[in-house]
Formats: C-alpha cells, structure tokens, sequence
C-alpha cells in the first residue's frame, strides 16, 4: 500500500525527469472517443477504467464505469487506482475535475471538438500521453488522408441528395440536427446536404417544417435508448410519410458513436454512409 | 420521567430533549460511516492509527479523506440541516403539513438560475465552478423576496396570497426555464437534468464556507423563532393577541428559509423530500412543539442526508446516483407510510 502510495505520490516528477521510464499503465478514460482513440493505438491493456460513454470497441465494456462524463465523482475515479487521468475536455462537474487535477497524477485534458478538423489533435494529444507519438502521428496522418479523400469524393458528387438526421421521434416530434451539430458536419462529409436548416444544433422541427424540408433520406442512430425511432414509427408520420426518403424507403441507421463520436472512426462512417446514400464506389 | 406521558398527556418534552441525545448520536454515526465507506479503499482505523503514533499517511489516503470525503461530509449534515430546518419553518408558518421549502419559491427560483448559468452562462463568458451556484442563490433569492413583496399589503403578509402566487411564480419560472432548456444543446440538457436531481460530487472546502455562512446562522438562530410558531397554531389573531410579533414571525421564516434552503440549492442542485419527510417524523415522535422540532430537525436532517449521500456513493460505485434519486425513493415511501398511518386515525 505504501509503495503504491509512493508510486503514485512520485509518478508526476518521474515523469518530467524521464517519461520513458514511468509509462502509465493505469489509466482512466474519460471519454467515448479519447477511450476510441486509446484502443486504436493498441493501447487499450493499460486502461483500468472508463466513463458511460466509452463504449467502442465493445471490449471496453468489461472495464469498472466511474460514471457519466458530466457527472463524475472523484472518489469513484481514484478509487481504481489509476497512474493516469484522460479526459475529453466536456469531463466535469468543474469542482471533481479540480480534485482529479489536484490528486498528483497526470490528468491530460483531451480537446473536445466536434467536427472532423479536431480528430488529428485528440489523437496527437493521446498519443503524447501514453508515449506513443510516433503511432499517433501516423494514425493522425492517416486519418487526415482518409479524411481529405473523403472531402474530395464528396465534392465530386454532382447532385447530393438531401439528408435529414432525426435523433429521436418523442411523442410524433422529429427532433433533427440542425446547423453546426455534429450529425450535419457528418453529413456533409459523406457528400449529403442537410435538409434541415434554420436551426442551430437538435432542436424538434415543425411538421411543416419537415414537410418542406423533403428528405431524399432519413439518418436515425442506431442504437439510441428509449425514445429513439423506429423506421415504422418514422413512416408513419404524416408529414414525412410524403417525402421522397419514406416514399423510396431510403431510412438509414447508423451507431450513434461511429457516426457522431469525430475520433479515428469518422472516415469509415462518412464511407459508409456515402455508400449507403449513392451506392459503393 | 417515562411516567410523564400518562400523568401529563400532552406533554413530550423529556422525550423530545432525549430523542435530540438519540438525534446526536445517529448523526456521528452517519458521519462516522460516510467518512468510512467508499469507492476508494481507505481504512479509517488504520489512518486514525497511523496519525496517533505520528506515522505519516499516504498522500492517496490523504487525498480522499481531507479533500473528497471531508468536504462532502461537512456540507451534506449542513445542506440536511438546512432541509430539515426550513421544511419545518414553512409546515409551521402556512399551518400545512404539504408545506415544503420549495414553496416560498426557492426551488422555482434556484432552478432558473441554474438553468439560464449553465445555458447562457458559456455564451455570456461566464465559465467556472462558481457560475451555476451563484445563479441558483440569486435566483431563489429573487424569487422569494417577489412572492414576499406581492404578498405583503399594508404591512400584513398573507400567508394565502404567499402560496397562491408562489403557484403562479413556479409556473412562470417553469416556462422561463422551458424557453431555456429549448435552446439547450444536447450537453447542457444533461447538465440540467443531474442538477435537478442534486449531488454533493461537487463538495470542496471553498464551497463549504460560502454554504455554511448562509446555513449555520439560519440552523442555530431557528428555534429562536419556536415559540412563535407554537403560538401561530393556534391562529394568527390568537397568536397577535397573546404578544407574539406574528408579521416579524413571517418575515424571519421566509428570510431564513431563502437563506438556507437558497445556499442548499445552489450548493447541491435541488434534493427534494428531507424537507417534508423530516418535521413529519419528528412530530410524530415527539409532538408538534416548534422549540423542539427545530433543533431536532437540523438534526435528522443532517443524519439522514449524510445517510442517503453515503448510499448514493456505494450503490453503482465507482459511479455514483444523484442524491434526488435516494431521497425521493426512500423518503416517498415514508411519507405515504404517515399519510396512511394518520388517515387511519383521524380523516
């Protein structure tokens, strides 16, 4: 217990003088996509913990949960004794973060963008933290490259076809992402146009609204708890049972974290939904 | 003195001034066991140990008991005592047994603060631990100082017109607080939902003091206002009548409660039930008298919130359950238990 104690009281200074010699290998994520990111540099052995939200690749799941990313208690975090604290830079509430960056360990604050330009640094910030630049610059690279085919292939499309992404369907209401949500940049990545617009992140839309809005396709989560909607629920509604997507049944559901996550993923959701919006290549 | 209760039927003192000694010893071993269970493995005894024969502790075990547990600890008994405290101010002040702290519209009014910080607050500039709480604590007091002003005419507060618009003043701030949470973005909607369930996870020494100051001086000035409420009892002419200051009365009670119930909120998000359950309990064990309720409910208040803060940390540990949940599930049940309980005997 002592030697623990002592470990962990020393880890940080150990770690200015010479980081090769104490590489962290408890660690705690705190994060769907940093966790995303740890196991995508084949690093996933040396968590001991993660967050509800870390649950890709499925494997995660087995690990001890501290909790929501929003809501954790730093008792619960320290009490699996971690060497290591990654956290996505949404952790909170303010005053449990302030205890865990206080607690002697390394916390290293994983940036928290949204959108398709941040996916390089979370991985460089990742990949510095666990001693692994050299992967994370490659990962980084290839993610970039992944990424700016994808950009290309998407402009080279000649008429997109209007998406509207729903992300739930409480009591008949279409709750669809709006502009600058995530689930537009994704969109446009794939070569989509959002079909809604007016609005900014997910917010219910008006039955005329949707009316007008006339989809070429519908985008649902696929996995998305209680309330989320069924493709029958969705063709059901009046107003979208006119629109070109429910009249050609073009309702698509993706994982709401591969879709929506921006973490090394990304590429491959916005192939896939290319494919399924304009047919393999 | 168990004799008391045949020869004097109506009068339970003795036993109120013993049940406070039970009260005091329920709360050290709430206190007692909260600083001694937890995610973390840290043996109590053996810190204890350690600190007596001048060993040193380890950082770690430090680290949990002086900045996690300690705190936590220390504002859960304060934030009971505030519940417990204010509940039976306001069943003692409307005469009602449904009367909780929320109804001078603390709840209301700390529930839009929290709300307009944690939506705006990012958008305005306003980051920081101390943003929410700060909006929680203007807002309740906001809220409770206009139902104050439009129920007092002519010197005289209504105590009807107090809980009339106290109905009109929640539904306005529920569409105020549905405006927001419309404009919310997926994040913050998570954001509100755990603060209206409450959680002591955010508990540190800073935030202890501001509470405290707010809280302490409410918790030990109350049973002061005691007596007065016994005489409301019987009436608010009655009391006039016998000498109580049956206005300054209204006027201390509504203050009090803004102040510990506001800085309870703002600290903790809203917990709901302590406030109603505890003076209920109370008087049922020991009779309606307001110079021993009061005391007795800082008391079990404290106890009892420590208690479900403890459970709410073990149940799904490492995670935790926001303490709202504990409190409502437990104290629901309980409450139904006396309404039954009574319904039998009078109704």
């Amino acid at each position: 217990m002592i030697r623990l104690a002592l470990t962990l009281a020393l880890a940080p200074f150990v770690q200015v003088a010479s980081p090769a010699l104490a590489e962290p290998s408890r660690i705690v994520v705190l994060g769907g996509t940093a966790a995303e990111i740890v196991a995508a540099l084949g690093q996933q052995d040396r968590l001991v913990a993660r967050d509800s939200t870390s649950t890709f690749p499925a494997s995660l799941t087995t690990l001890p949960d501290v909790g929501y990313l929003r809501a954790l208690s730093p008792e619960g975090v320290l009490s699996v004794g971690p060497d290591m604290i990654l956290a996505e830079a949404g952790a909170g509430p303010a005053e449990a973060v302030a205890v865990l960056q206080a607690a002697g360990l390394p916390y290293v604050t994983v940036p928290g963008e949204l959108g398709p330009d941040g996916i390089a640094d979370k991985i460089t910030v990742i990949g510095a933290a666990l001693g692994q630049a050299p992967a994370a610059a490659t990962l980084a690279a290839q993610v970039k490259a992944d990424l700016a085919e994808a950009r290309g292939r998407a402009a080279a499309i000649a008429s997109k076809k209007r998406v509207l992404f729903i992300l739930s369907l409480q009591g008949g209401k279409v709750m669809a992402g709006g502009e600058g949500s995530a689930a537009e940049a994704i969109i446009q990545l794939a070569g989509g146009i959002n079909a809604a617009s007016g609005f900014h992140g997910y917010k219910p839309m008006t039955d005329e609204a949707v009316l007008a809005a006339a989809p070429d396709v519908i985008l649902m989560m696929d996995r998305a708890g209680p309330g989320a909607a069924l493709p029958d629920e969705v063709k059901a509604l009046p107003a979208l049972a006119a629109s070109p997507a429910v009249q050609s049944g073009a309702v698509l559901r993706m994982d709401g974290l591969k879709l929506l996550g921006f973490g090394p993923r990304t590429p491959a959701a916005a192939a896939e939904l290319r494919a399924a919006l304009y047919g393999a290549e | 003195m168990a004799g008391l209760s045949l020869s004097h039927p109506g009068d339970r003192s003795a036993h109120a001034l013993r049940l406070s000694w039970g009260l005091v010893g329920l709360m050290a071993v709430a206190a007692l066991v909260a600083l001694g269970l937890g995610a973390a493995s840290v043996s109590l005894p053996k810190v204890l140990g350690d600190l007596l024969a001048g060993r040193g502790v380890a950082a770690q075990d430090q680290l949990v008991l002086m900045q996690i547990r300690l705190p936590r600890l220390v504002l859960g008994l304060m934030i009971g005592a505030a519940l417990g405290v204010s509940g039976t101010l306001m069943q003692g002040l409307f005469r009602n047994p449904l009367a909780d702290p929320g109804i001078v519209g603390v709840g209301a009014g700390a529930g839009l603060g929290a709300v307009l910080a944690i939506v705006l607050g990012g958008a305005l500039g306003l980051l920081g631990p101390f943003v929410v709480p700060v909006a929680a604590f203007l807002g309740a007091w906001g809220a409770v100082l206009l139902l104050y002003r439009v129920a007092t005419q002519g010197g005289q507060t209504s105590v009807a017109v107090l809980l009339l618009a106290g109905v009109a003043l929640a539904a306005l701030a529920g569409a105020a607080t549905g405006v927001l949470v419309y404009l919310a973005d997926d994040r913050q909607l998570r954001d509100l939902t755990f603060w209206s369930m409450g959680a002591l996870s955010g508990a540190s020494w800073a935030k202890c003091l501001w509470a405290g100051a707010f809280i302490l001086p409410v918790v030990l000035l109350a049973p002061r206002l005691g007596a007065g409420l016994n005489a409301l009892a019987l009436g608010e002419a009655t009391a006039r009548q016998i000498g109580h200051p049956v206005q300054r009365l209204k006027a201390q009670s509504v203050l009090a409660v803004a102040a510990a119930t506001g800085a309870a909120t703002a600290a903790a998000g809203g917990i709901g039930f302590v406030g109603i359950v505890v003076p209920h309990l109370l008087r049922l064990a020991s009779g309606p008298d307001h110079r021993r309720l009061l005391p007795n409910a800082a008391l079990l208040g404290a106890a009892l919130l420590v208690l479900a803060d403890t459970a709410a940390r073990l149940v799904v540990a490492p995670a935790e359950l926001p303490i709202g949940i504990i409190t409502a599930l437990l104290g629901a049940p309980v409450f139904l238990w006396i309404l039954l309980r009574q319904a039998g005997r009078e109704v």
